[in-house]
């Protein structure tokens, strides 16, 4: 076992009393592309600040090239080759790309003057290195998503790296994106440098990685080459119980075909998208992919009131209604959760009672006092419903796990008896057990409650699985309607690879 | 294209509309005197506004820089008085260090207890200008007690113009200690390494953290070196009006924050620059100086600031998101 560049070897480690690993033991051979599989809050990111020297572990040993390396330390992390790109990649907007590449020579340097003559000359070749198009006079926040990651691992190459760990790099960006990183990766292991991706997106895992390993909290669950693992054994070992995938089927009622819950004709937003017609039922869940700016969530914006000037109708229950603002959304009946719940959506520190009811207040407080004893019920009523996975609805929503602050978004909604809901990016950084639960909600809503559902989402297979008419949209206009039962999600994703 | 697309040359165009649009009004605005004495009303705000740029740009805010001016100034000049010294270079220095030793006290605040600037400033402020009155006097010094090779100094001119009349009217020296210092401030904020970490501190103070800079030292140089500049800008304030009043400068943080956001720095931080700071002190001077000409009442003066504070970030809060976006 000592062919490997890096080892943990039972490493463990404590935080207060509570066990984050235990005996967890990881190998990666130099120049492999391995996977560390694992929920939210399995030990994945301590896994990563212990390869990288953030914390000391409390027992086990590292090992580099077969040798022990005790007491490692971040820079002796480095010095040994091991990089870390973050999922906010730590760069500077407001710098430009070549000073952001430069920034770790010169302070390795010690320098205390400004070189730019020598800051280009650093970038270019970090540049040149990667074999990719990259401005440096470029302002980084100008930049999108990729091209901020393709300066992160421009930068992690120039230290003569050895081992490229990169965390959850997919969550922001599209799927061609996903496929230019790949082959970047596949570059970069080509020069005999190893990759470690932390990802919980198996279909991405299955498609890079050599070999995987999974981890449950905070232990190694099983570790093989990957041609030894599919979607469904992946699962198993990160959540510990089979998950139920089967797709969802709606059946329109006999006789004749019910009012739709939401219908727009003619719908426009200057500039954005036009001639948007579509008609959803009770119980329907329909998705909507295309690429980024294809004008799918100024659609979403438009009908949560939040562009006044659109142009065209919205039906709500055969009844026209005017959305000039959320205010007339929400009192029309629909329900809006953003892409990123973290900003849009939630107030993290506040309760989870207090998110829940942020839209219901004016209804709880109808004598200008606020129906403290409703308020209670019907927040219990929703952790209940939800199953959040909380002691008390008092608690910061900050402190819960990914998926459980997406419920709370969604408990919210609900209380505002909403009939057209609409997700955007439903579970964006959602771990697979959190997933599959929120969509057995999303599934019971439009099931039970009647609720009209519309799915914004770039992950294919969730909205093969979930919905049962597929929307394309490209450049503003509505290309195909596919019932899901045609299609698969390989004919889906062929079909937005021809979008650009 | 990159020209135009840069902040400084949109602000220099603006400034060069405002010239043409108030020369218009009042042709006397173009009369060398007129700009002479608009160019000496630079140096006071415009070498505090470059401390406060620093400041700025690393994402911090201080407030407290007039009150340390005041007492640097009063209490280099009581001494003087109370020593019977008489000099220049001394003095400066003194108000100098002092304007130092006050802003490292923010800054201490600021690193040790990652206080917000806002308040720190605030605090330290109200706490320097309340010392300064309580302890050292409220008296004024006036043209015949103040050292007299203070007032000579400011008075030093560069270019002497006679006009027809008889009278002499001049450029003061003090625009070049002014532009020296511009000048120093740039090449720190450009081509050194504690420059480039104002910068990188305002950008993100997480992402500085991991790239390994002392943020210790870079915070301790900010608040030390806007401090610095406040104090010597003090003294030399006093010199050049032939006045010590421990009671000046009231209001005037509006002022120059207003010139320096004016002039393309983000209040958010990250971004700004010592040229555009120049042109932003230098418009804020001349619209003042034009409502004073068109007699309008101080306290309208003060909206007009206002407002220019207002309209000068939303701008630069505006750009910013369209950058990113």
């Amino acid at each position: 076992m000592s062919d490997g560049f890096i080892e943990l070897r039972g490493i463990r480690k404590v935080f207060s009393g509570v066990v984050a690993l235990d005996a967890m033991s990881l190998v990666i051979k130099p120049g492999e592309i391995h996977c560390l599989a694992g929920e939210n809050g399995s030990g994945k990111s301590t896994v990563i600040k212990i390869m990288s020297g953030v914390y000391q572990p409390d027992g086990g040993e590292i090992l580099i090239d077969g040798k022990p390396v005790p007491g490692m330390t971040p820079i002796g992390a480095i010095a040994h080759g091991v990089q870390v790109i973050y999922q906010d990649f730590s760069l500077f907007g407001n710098l430009t790309v070549a000073e952001n590449l430069a920034m770790n020579v010169h302070l390795g340097e010690k320098r205390r003057l400004m070189n730019w003559r020598r800051t280009r000359a650093i970038a270019r070749e970090a540049v040149d290195r990667l074999g990719v198009e990259l401005d440096l006079d470029a302002e980084v926040a100008s930049l999108p998503t990729a091209g901020k990651q393709l300066v992160a691992i421009a930068r992690a190459l120039m230290s003569d790296a050895r081992l490229i760990i990169m965390d959850e790099p997919t969550t922001a960006l599209t799927r061609k994106e996903v496929e230019t990183l790949f082959r970047i990766v596949r570059d970069i292991q080509a020069r005999g440098i190893a990759i470690l991706f932390v990802s919980h997106k198996m279909r991405e895992m299955l498609e890079i990685s050599e070999r995987i390993t999974v981890i449950r909290n905070g232990r190694k669950v099983a570790e093989g080459p990957t041609g030894d693992f599919d979607e469904a054994l992946i699962t198993r070992h990160m959540t510990g119980s089979d998950i139920l995938s089967e797709p969802y089927v709606w059946t329109p009622p006999s006789g004749p075909p019910p009012v739709p819950r939401l219908e727009i004709r003619g719908l426009a937003v200057p500039g954005k998208c036009e001639g948007l017609s579509l008609a959803i039922r009770p119980g329907e869940i329909v998705g909507l992919s295309g690429l980024l700016g294809s004008g799918r969530t100024d659609l979403a914006l438009a009908l949560f009131g939040m562009v006044p000037r659109y142009e065209g109708e919205i039906l709500i229950d055969g009844a026209p209604v005017r959305l000039r603002s959320t205010q007339e959304a929400i009192e029309a009946g629909i329900a809006y959760v953003p892409e990123d719940r973290l900003t849009e959506g939630l107030f993290l520190p506040q309760s989870i009672k207090r998110n829940m009811l942020a839209t219901s207040y004016e209804r709880l407080a109808r004598k200008l006092v606020i129906d403290r004893d409703r308020a209670e019920e019907m927040t219990q009523g929703m952790v209940r419903a939800m199953q959040i996975a909380t002691p008390t609805a008092e608690k910061p929503v900050m402190q819960l796990s990914g998926g459980n602050q997406q419920r709370v978004v969604l408990a919210r909604w609900l209380l505002t008896d909403a009939r057209v809901l609409i997700l955007n990016g439903p579970t964006v950084g959602v771990d697979v057990g959190s997933k599959a639960e929120i969509h057995a909600k999303i599934r019971e809503l439009a099931q039970h409650h009647g609720l009209a559902v519309l799915m914004i989402s770039d992950d294919v297979p969730e909205l093969v699985q979930n919905c049962n008419r597929i929307v394309l949209m490209h450049r503003g206009r509505f290309i195909e309607d596919l019932p899901a039962a045609d299609v698969t999600e390989e004919t889906v994703s062929d079909r937005l690879k021809t979008f650009t | 294209m990159a020209l135009l697309r840069r902040s400084e040359t949109v602000i220099a165009g603006i400034l060069l509309l405002a010239m043409v649009l108030i020369g218009t009004i009042n042709p006397a605005f173009w009369q060398l005197d007129n700009l002479f004495s608009l160019m000496r009303s630079n140096v006071i705000i415009g070498i505090m506004a470059l401390g406060v740029l620093l400041v700025l740009i690393s994402g911090g805010i201080d407030v407290s820089f007039p009150a340390f001016a005041v007492a640097a100034m009063y209490l280099t000049i009581k001494g003087m008085l109370a020593l019977g010294y008489n000099g220049v270079v001394l003095p400066l220095l003194a108000a100098t260090i002092m304007g130092l030793l006050f802003g490292a006290v923010n800054g201490f605040f600021v690193y040790k207890f990652r206080m917000i600037p806002l308040i720190v400033t605030l605090g330290t402020s109200a706490m320097v200008r309340g010392f300064l009155l309580g302890v050292v006097g409220t008296s004024m010094i006036n043209i015949n007690k103040m050292p007299t090779a203070l007032i000579d100094f400011a008075r030093t001119d560069v270019i002497s113009v006679t006009k027809a009349d008889g009278t002499t009217y001049g450029l003061t020296a003090m625009v070049l200690i002014y532009v020296g210092l511009a000048v120093a401030m740039h090449l720190v904020l450009r081509y050194t390494m504690i420059g480039r970490s104002a910068y990188a501190l305002g950008g993100d103070p997480e992402a500085a953290r991991r790239a390994g800079f002392d943020l210790r030292k870079t915070i301790f140089f900010i608040y030390c070196v806007a401090g610095a500049l406040a104090g010597f800008a003090g003294l030399l304030h006093s010199g050049m009006i032939w006045l010590a009043n421990p009671r000046d400068f009231v209001g005037l943080e509006l002022d120059v924050i207003a010139a320096v956001v004016l002039g393309g720095a983000s209040i958010f931080g990250g971004r700004g620059s010592v040229l555009g700071t120049m042109l932003g002190v230098f418009m804020l001077v001349m619209v003042k100086n034009s409502l004073i000409i068109m007699r309008v009442d101080t306290t309208w003066q003060l909206v007009v600031v206002g407002s220019i504070v207002i309209v000068a970030t939303a701008l630069s809060a505006w750009r910013d998101r369209r950058r990113t976006a």
